[in-house]
């Protein structure tokens, strides 16, 4: 029986998807998953994961814990290390699961898969596929040695229905000694509450946008179909809006099901970050644009006569 | 202060991929500083003005990233050093390139080591907070502004759009983020000098490291390109036409809404 620990995000006081997509995944390589819920009250969530294909969930709470911290959240999964002895650890390709995992493999002498795709065969004889060059390539990588550390991207892996599973929660204590780095402030950006990395529809804006008031009808249009603002670099560049959103090789690499890209031209770097979209929609004045190459619908039109049409359609349309 | 920056030679971002035999065609392709090491890169020079110290850039690879190095250099750098294992290990993987930087550092006096957050090739993100671990230093990873205080650091950080402010001590590994600050470009003096400025070569033997502790973790089976997406459809007539009809087929046909 090979086991996995899944270590579990909550994200303004919610489970994040990605966790959901982490346990699905867990559950390709491993027989049996364990899942980590560490934080501050957050036992609450256990019993969702218990039944979302966690045979097992550890509850870890200490007021230390509040904020991520590298040194925090990395005693307490080394102690659930030592506790389940898993052959598998997953976590979300998230801020989170970025910065905790290296260390983790650093300390475990092992290797780790970052950003995994989709996920080929089973058990010790799986296949991890992930992007490389931003999703200009891809590959396909085996674990030949050590214990199998990675992390799945938001979007990618279909997380288990709710009843999935029947699993045991259990209260962990831990030890935490000293913090080195030390969480004093965190001011949280208004971006309509959903994530960039894991929003299922992104709506974006280039230079085409042409100020920081342009993106206003992008974030209406994102806002209504709960989705999440994006930029280009050339938008970001102009200072229209915050690096945080900008997407390309150069800043995120999403993956959403419906991406909208308005006034943006399509440069390679940009197309890196966004072509593996399930859908993709490019609305420009210009015909000639690269990004209608990799579109599926295009308008050739103005974006800021064609956006506001678009919110009206789509309010029309949820209505009914 | 002994300043470290950690620097990747990569693809130039404008480079389309090419495979070859089932590995990345590098032929005529131009490489570049990866740009999230280039952020590291001026923040370490600008640590080093306004504290006095030295500027080293490091790098694994082979001789070809020299180059790289030489313009680190003409940036403002001090000193350089690169280390060669690709005639010691085949197919090196995060794990042999992390023990191998944290080999050479461990031998060094480290008080701040800058590195980009992530390498624009391979995506993983995980050389920079492995090395901190081997090196048992504190971390802050995706950072856009670096304050020193004595040996007090204050950080701030990007997380996913929130802005984290962070309270650490030197010695200290950290990783740049967009909008850290805004590279120079090389001077022509910069460049004058950087060619008479030390860049030192090492192998394993010169570390201490036995190549059998380096073996890779992990194995690249194939690599493959993205399937090309088929041509889509531009709509046509009047705006609102077009645009009752891209609804239409969001909901329906693409069933994304």
């Amino acid at each position: 029986m090979s086991k996995a620990l899944v270590l579990a995000e909550s994200r303004d006081g919610n489970l994040r998807n990605v966790s959901f997509e982490a346990i699905a995944a867990a559950k390709l390589v491993a027989d049996e998953v364990v899942v980590a819920l560490i934080g501050e009250n957050v036992a609450k969530d256990a019993a969702q994961l218990a039944t979302r294909g966690a045979n097992q969930v550890l509850v870890v709470e200490d007021a230390r814990l509040l904020h991520y911290t590298p040194d925090g959240y990395g005693q307490v999964f080394m102690q659930l290390i030592d506790r389940v002895s898993p052959d598998v650890l997953v976590f979300g390709h998230t801020s989170l699961g970025k910065d905790l995992s290296p260390k983790i493999a650093a300390k475990l002498e092992a290797g780790l898969i970052s950003d995994v795709t989709s996920i080929e065969g089973s058990g010790a004889d799986a296949l991890f596929i992930r992007p490389i060059y931003s999703g200009k390539a891809f590959e396909k990588v085996k674990v030949t040695e050590g214990k199998t550390l990675f992390t799945v991207r938001p979007n990618n892996i279909e997380p288990l229905a709710e009843g999935s599973s029947d699993g045991s929660i259990e209260a962990v204590t831990v030890e935490l000694k000293d913090l080195r780095t030390i969480v004093s402030e965190v001011v949280r950006k208004a971006t309509g509450g959903v994530d960039l990395s894991e929003a299922k529809i992104i709506v974006a804006g280039g230079r085409g946008v042409k100020s920081a008031d342009g993106f206003a009808p992008l974030q209406e249009l994102a806002d209504l179909l709960g989705g999440a603002v994006g930029a280009s670099r050339g938008a970001c560049d102009a200072d229209y809006c915050d690096y945080a959103l900008q997407i390309g090789q150069t800043g995120k690499v999403v993956t959403p099901d419906l991406y909208i890209a308005c006034g943006i031209s399509g440069a390679i770097q940009h197309l890196a970050g966004m072509s593996n979209a399930k859908v993709i929609v490019a609305i420009n004045k210009d015909p000639e644009a690269n990004i209608f190459s990799v579109a599926d619908y295009g308008i050739v039109g103005d974006l800021f006569d064609v956006v506001p049409l678009l919110t009206a359609e789509f309010k029309k349309m949820l209505v009914h | 202060m002994e300043i470290y920056v950690l620097l990747k030679r990569t693809f130039d971002t404008e480079e389309a991929i090419q495979l070859e035999n089932g590995k990345i065609e590098e032929d005529g392709a131009e490489f570049i500083i990866n740009p999230y090491d280039e952020y590291a890169v001026e923040e370490a020079i600008r640590v080093r003005d306004a504290q006095g110290g030295v500027v080293t850039v490091l790098t694994v690879g082979p001789e070809d990233a020299d180059k790289e190095l030489r313009t680190a250099l003409a940036m403002g750098a001090d000193k350089a050093v690169r280390i060669s294992i690709e005639d010691d290990v085949e197919e090196a993987d995060h794990f042999s390139v992390s023990e191998v930087l944290a080999g050479y550092l461990k031998e060094q006096d480290v008080d701040l080591i800058i590195a980009g957050n992530v390498a624009v090739d391979g995506g993983s993100g995980q050389v920079a907070p492995r090395v901190a671990q081997l090196l048992d230093i504190p971390y802050v990873t995706t950072i856009t502004k670096l304050e020193i205080d004595g040996t007090d650091a204050v950080v701030t950080r990007d997380s996913e759009g929130d802005t984290e402010v962070i309270k650490t001590s030197l010695p200290l590994l950290v990783t740049a983020q967009q909008g850290l600050n805004e590279p120079r470009y090389p001077s022509l003096p910069g460049i004058m000098k950087a060619k008479k400025k030390p860049l030192e070569e090492l192998d394993l033997s010169d570390l201490d490291l036995d190549e059998d502790e380096l073996a890779p973790r992990l194995e690249t089976v194939e690599r493959f390109l993205p399937p090309n997406k088929a041509a889509g459809k531009v709509l046509e007539g009047e705006i609102a036409t077009q645009v009752e009809e891209l609804a239409a087929l969001l909901r329906n046909e693409a069933k994304v809404v």
